[in-house]
């Protein structure tokens, strides 16, 4: 904002000294041209197609595949009237909300908050650990816990003289993904808080334990308020991760059973690769693609109004 | 400050972003045809299906890829075995026939995808190489229709087919007092048996059949349609061309599935619904004398041979394989579905002329031998099923062949796969016991009607 500022009006309107760094800039520009055209092609192109296949009957095979038609909007449409779309849309909330706003960011945050003002040794351990599951690939992640979790799995063999032993991912799919994304992505929600505390100058919380404000007081009224850019900031990250998450559920349940853990991203895939349908599964994609600007919006707001 | 709400605004939309290409049109596979002019050395590339147990088939490929470049000189087979299951290869097959440059020029082609592919456009017609192949006459006339399109014209040579039966162990029938030349006649004569076994070995698994997304389209062929089949009703009207979505049979196929699946004669739905359910099965349950009656396909014997995922010197002594009776032992008294895998020209092939030597030479006489031997395929060619060594190949070799005389065939349309999935979901309700058949089947109503168009369904 400050360097807005201090630019005299008249320089918008004066071009002069735009075109004096104008060769600079574009001889500046050449290095770049093959990453621009490299993005282009493989990120732009795919979005921009997919985006325009969402309006189409696009499929991967019968008719559809030769020759692919313009239908308007009715595979969105079709996806008003189609229950297992909205049914696939609230367990994409409750993933969302459950694992990343719920989970991954009050678990980090307690995390972060603990290891404040801990030994050395005890901070490496535990930031290792934790970050021993986030580097660690989706897929890889995924079979841990399928492992953990299935019939024959640790967990029942551990537990096997208590004699609850049972498929977890059968009996409680929805909790075991979202355990599994808890497990996986706490680390990022840790790193970004732990980052965030240690800008906190320790005087103002001196001052307040000064004051007689007890841990429970600090937290809430010093801490919180302190870090809430850093909270909404990784708020929206870790929604917006989360709400593209195939591999971890595809490997744990595929969806299943039934439809049970079935969110938007595994009934797109569904749609579009098991059925062929790409012209239905991109508009879905389209549709995820608005999900995810709606909570974008209303975090944004959220910064907005904090920063009037 | 509006510097971070832009960026922020960037980074959000950068990451929605990141989900979109996930759903496009990511290519995989790696195949390409090159060499277009007739002077230049020329490479075909061949598409096919390698995966967990399944390793048949790359191994055919390999030893007819060496036989045929001998015979062929200047001409180079390339070979992608395409690592995935059943849903996959279809899908990552298709994506490759989008674009000439990764099509394959002889592709691995299930049946009951032929028509749906047709349409696409992914199959070239070979009608006018089989008029002058001498060995076309070898072929029994349904496998000559096998991969015939609408249009009448032939669109792939058939590699060798199944029929789905009821494999029973015979030291369990013994210890409970079942004979062990079991041949149940109705529906009845199996759930007596089942209940039996259920009463005297309670360790065991008295009855597999296949339900629910788990086992996939296996759920709806070695199961739903085993029993439907052998009902007086079926999925699909050839006559009207409509899908029949409300039948009696409908009804007593899942009110049989619900039967064994509430006195517990079929496995716990949890086990059932398993992905992995079937190679548990083949691998690891039915070898250890587990499972007393499983109701599953002609290959899973090559599972058990020497070279198989699981060898097992003695199946054909410790089972007895039966027919699956029709419901209530009507004429012809057995029932059986067949699928079964074609070689393919592919229609944007530049050498089509050196694919269909490939394919010929693939599947001569002495090597679909070779593959339907180790592959347990029921052949297709009238000299290889007559032939010795076939039929030593395998001791159930001719009890599996002569139930082609019985088989159905799914109904290949390119509705199929969606009419598959409702089946598979309303298994599952039925199983689970979510919903009674009455209401599960008013839903299945729902759902085919919904995804054929109610001009294309009926009632029976």
């Amino acid at each position: 904002m400050a360097a807005t500022l201090t630019v005299p009006p008249g320089a918008r309107v004066a071009s002069g000294g735009r075109r004096r760094r104008g060769p600079g800039a574009a001889a500046k520009l050449v290095p770049l041209l093959p990453a621009v055209v490299l993005l282009l092609l493989f990120f732009a192109g795919p979005v921009v197609w997919s985006v325009y296949t969402a309006f189409t009957n696009q499929s991967l095979s019968g008719a559809g595949a030769s020759d692919a038609q313009f239908i308007g909007l009715a595979n969105f449409s079709r996806m008003i009237g189609d229950p297992d779309f909205w049914h696939s849309i609230v367990l994409t909330v409750v993933f969302v909300v459950g694992s990343a706003v719920i989970g991954q960011n009050t678990l980090g945050l307690l995390i972060a908050l603990l290891l404040r003002h801990r030994h050395r040794v005890t901070q490496t351990v535990v930031s290792l650990v934790v970050v021993g599951a986030w580097v660690m690939p989706e897929i890889v992640a995924a079979f841990c816990w399928y492992a953990f979790l299935n019939p024959d799995g640790s967990l029942n063999s551990w537990f096997a003289w208590a004699g609850f032993s049972q498929n977890w991912l059968y009996t409680l799919p929805m909790f075991g993904v979202i355990l599994t994304n808890v497990w996986r992505g706490t680390a990022f929600s840790m790193m970004v808080y732990s980052a965030a505390l240690s800008d906190i100058p320790p005087e103002l919380e001196e001052a307040a334990s000064v004051d007689g404000g007890s841990g429970w007081r600090r937290l809430w009224s010093i801490t919180l308020p302190l870090i809430r850019r850093s909270i909404l900031t990784n708020l929206m990250l870790i929604t917006l991760q989360t709400l593209a998450v195939f591999t971890l559920i595809y490997v744990l349940t595929a969806g299943g059973p039934g439809n049970a853990s079935s969110t938007t991203p595994i009934y797109m895939y569904e749609q579009a690769f098991q059925f062929y349908d790409l012209g239905y599964g991109t508009a879905m994609a389209l549709v995820l693609l608005l999900v995810g600007a709606l909570f974008s919006l209303v975090y944004l707001k959220f910064v907005s109004v904090d920063e009037r | 400050m509006i510097s971070r709400r832009t960026t922020l605004a960037a980074a959000a939309l950068a990451v929605t972003l990141g989900a979109l290409p996930a759903c496009s049109s990511s290519s995989s596979g790696s195949g390409s045809s090159g060499g277009a002019s007739d002077d230049a050395p020329k490479t075909i590339t061949v598409a096919y299906q390698k995966f967990g147990a399944f390793t048949q088939m790359d191994s055919h490929m390999t030893k007819v890829k060496a036989e045929y470049e001998a015979a062929h000189p200047g001409v180079t087979v390339k070979l992608n075995p395409i690592q995935a299951d059943e849903n996959d290869y279809y899908t990552k097959l298709n994506l490759m026939n989008r674009t000439p440059s990764t099509a394959p020029d002889v592709l691995y082609e299930d049946t009951f995808l032929v028509n749906s592919d047709i349409d696409a456009g992914y199959l070239a017609p070979l009608d006018d190489y089989t008029s002058k192949w001498a060995d076309w006459s070898q072929f029994t006339e349904s496998a000559q229709s096998a991969g015939k399109g609408a249009d009448g014209k032939i669109y792939g040579i058939p590699m060798g087919t199944d029929t789905r039966a009821l494999y029973y162990n015979k030291e369990l029938f013994a210890k409970a007092g079942l004979p062990t030349d079991w041949q149940p006649k109705t529906w009845d004569d199996i759930l007596a048996a089942a209940r039996t076994i259920k009463a005297k070995e309670p360790d065991v698994l008295p009855f597999n059949i296949y339900s629910g997304k788990g086992a996939g389209e296996g759920s709806t062929m070695q199961g739903l349609e085993m029993l439907l089949y052998g009902t007086k009703n079926t999925l699909y009207d050839d006559a009207s061309k409509k899908w029949i979505t409300s039948s009696p049979g409908l009804t007593d196929s899942f009110t049989f599935l619900k039967t064994v699946f509430d006195e517990g004669l079929a496995p716990k739905p949890q086990d059932a619904l398993d992905p992995q359910w079937g190679t548990k099965l083949s691998t690891e349950l039915i070898p250890s004398s587990k499972v007393a009656i499983a109701l599953d396909g002609s290959w899973q014997t090559s599972t058990w041979k020497k070279d198989g995922a699981k060898p097992w010197a003695d199946y054909s002594k410790t089972l007895g394989v039966a027919a699956m009776p029709t419901q209530h032992g009507d004429a012809p008294g057995a029932t059986s579905m067949s699928g079964g895998w074609l070689l393919s020209v592919g229609a944007k092939s530049k050498n089509p002329q050196a694919a269909w030597d490939f394919i010929s030479t693939a599947l001569n006489k002495e090597n679909t031998l070779a593959y339907d031997t180790s592959a347990s395929q029921i052949a297709e060619r009238k000299d290889v099923s007559s032939d010795p060594a076939y039929l030593e190949s395998d001791p159930f070799a001719k009890t599996f062949t002569d139930l082609v005389q019985y088989t159905h065939f799914r109904p290949a349309y390119s509705k199929y796969p969606r009419v598959s999935d409702a089946i598979q979901q309303t298994m599952e309700t039925v199983m689970t016991g979510q919903a009674p058949v009455d209401q599960a089947l008013a839903q299945f109503q729902k759902t085919v009607t919904a995804v054929v168009g109610a001009d294309a369904a009926t009632t029976a």
